[in-house]
């Protein structure tokens, strides 16, 4: 018999509807990601898909410099739900982008055609 | 606890550093290392019956190693948690060797990564939530956690530069390291950028080396060729692996690890005669000098001004000139052991720490993942 749904394929789900998805725990409350069978902070393993509001803070910002092309931008996002996650600010020079910087989710086509979790500025 | 002192390092040598030529491989580094690990000692192969390590390029470490080396240990241990893994399995032999499951400890490690073409980590399997914003691995997680540090601490770029000076001062007294010519705060400044805020000059080297510790009970440590390094205490500690889980990017595992040293020990910062802190990025030293308590948190950058962790400094950190001009081949853990060992035994010539009878060892692994702290001694802190 097969298992519920893999947490990435209904993580990838909520991208492919335009949304962010998180995970949270029905018995401690925790926000969850990324996403998982069990929560990693009290170890049950009820966790509930929410859809994320998608406003966060920028909590850490590099730009990765390479040969013939300009820099890309990483940056940790802490998503006012609670939970933190990887990914890039858009609309913005890659150096330009700021720690404490207010963002908001978007979807964004990879190369490889896969939906991806991007952000821009708050007031963009 | 009732392993403090119980074990020591009778053993500890390097193989060939910095660029080895092309054919060599890393069991050939590993068996130089060994060779003169157990010429160090006056041991010979047949007395190792414990096998330590940890690879980048075998999945079966300590089988591969004891194939070639034509050791066939009664206890194996290929734990791998990066480049801390050499510290832990120090921990691990002297358990192993108070359980009675081994007596003479092998510890090993080598990487021909650069007569190789390049940096050769761990390579996992991409993951979903970090590989599509392409990060580069691992200096871009080292970036994240720097740029954090200079925005909550007002750390800067000039502090990060003053690590990559004093290691490269501490450099230019060890004939064996790879690069040993001057450099300035503003030649750091002026390196290519490679992941905001690290440039080229914050990153460890990319070169050939290895190493190995022999590592036994201290009843039969005393009559080996060499004054025994006793291992005082350790602690290790990890609580991510990816750096999107890192709880706070200013705070490693070292919070964990170092006190769970120092109990063991006895001892605490204020006893540390000199301090090897696993240096990949210039941000290491300035977060592992907090996390450990040499001072207060966000305190780092501050403390390693001046010349301060450099030759004639306060606190001498990185003496061999550290995995930012020494070598680092890939994973560093095993060669700081070696110099904290040397510099115990007094073997240090120019770079020499007058005294040296208590020293720290850190090695870090992944990305600020796995941190373990060890502490060693002369006889006469025991």
């Amino acid at each position: 018999m097969a298992s519920a749904e893999a947490p990435v394929v209904a993580y990838r789900r909520y991208l492919q509807n335009g949304k962010l998805g998180y995970q949270r725990c029905a018995d401690c409350s925790s926000a969850v990601f990324y996403p998982r069978v069990l929560c990693p902070v009290c170890g049950s393993g009820a966790l509930e898909w929410r859809e994320s509001a998608g406003r966060g803070t920028v909590y850490a910002t590099t730009a990765v410099h390479g040969r013939n092309r300009d820099p890309r931008n990483v940056v940790l996002v802490d998503l006012d739900e609670g939970f933190r996650m990887m990914s890039r600010v858009e609309g913005v020079s890659a150096e330009e982008v700021e720690i404490g910087t207010r963002v908001r989710f978007k979807v964004r086509q990879s190369e490889e055609d896969e939906p991806v979790a991007v952000f821009v500025r708050e007031e963009s | 606890l009732s392993t403090r002192g119980r074990a020591a390092i009778v053993g500890a040598a390097e193989s060939d550093l910095g660029e080895v030529g092309p054919g060599f491989t890393p069991l050939d580094l590993i068996g130089q290392a060994t060779d003169r690990a157990l010429a160090d000692a006056g041991l010979s192969k047949e007395d190792v019956d414990g096998l330590f390590s940890a690879s980048a390029y075998y999945s079966m470490a300590t089988v591969s190693a004891g194939e070639y080396l034509g050791i066939r240990p009664r206890y194996s241990d290929a734990t791998n948690m990066g480049g801390s893994s050499f510290v832990s399995h120090l921990l691990h032999a002297a358990a192993a060797i108070e359980a009675g499951l081994c007596e003479v400890a092998l510890v090993i490690y080598a990487s021909t990564q650069r007569s190789g073409g390049g940096f050769r980590g761990l390579s996992d399997p991409p993951n979903p939530y970090e590989t599509p914003y392409g990060p580069r691995y691992p200096v871009s997680m080292y970036a994240l956690a720097a740029s954090r540090h200079m925005y909550e601490y007002g750390t800067t770029r000039e502090q990060l530069a003053e690590v990559a000076v004093a290691a490269r001062e501490w450099a230019k007294l060890n004939p064996k390291a790879f690069k040993r010519d001057h450099l300035t705060v503003e030649d750091v400044l002026a390196s290519r950028m490679i992941s905001a805020p690290l440039s080229l000059l914050d990153c460890c080297l990319v070169t050939d080396g290895g190493g190995a510790l022999i590592v036994t009970s201290a009843e039969r440590a005393k009559d080996l060729r060499k004054a025994p390094v006793y291992l005082l205490g350790a602690g290790e500690a990890h609580w991510h692996r990816n750096i999107s889980q890192m709880p706070d990017l200013t705070v490693t595992a070292a919070v964990d690890s170092g006190p769970r040293a120092y109990e063991m020990a006895g001892v605490g910062p204020e006893d540390v005669d000199v301090a090897m802190l696993y240096d990949a990025f210039t941000i290491n030293p300035i977060l592992f000098l907090e996390d450990l308590g040499f001072c207060e948190k966000g305190e780092g950058g501050a403390f390693v001004e001046g010349g301060r962790i450099a030759p004639g400094g306060e606190l001498p950190v990185n003496t061999n000139g550290g995995g930012l001009s020494y070598n680092h081949p890939g994973m560093y853990g095993l060669l700081l052991l070696i110099e904290a060992v040397r510099q115990l035994r007094g073997e240090c010539s120019e770079r020499q720490v007058e005294g040296a009878r208590v020293a720290l060892a850190h090695g870090n692994g992944g990305v600020l993942s796995s941190q373990v702290t060890a502490v060693l001694g002369t006889e006469s802190v025991l």
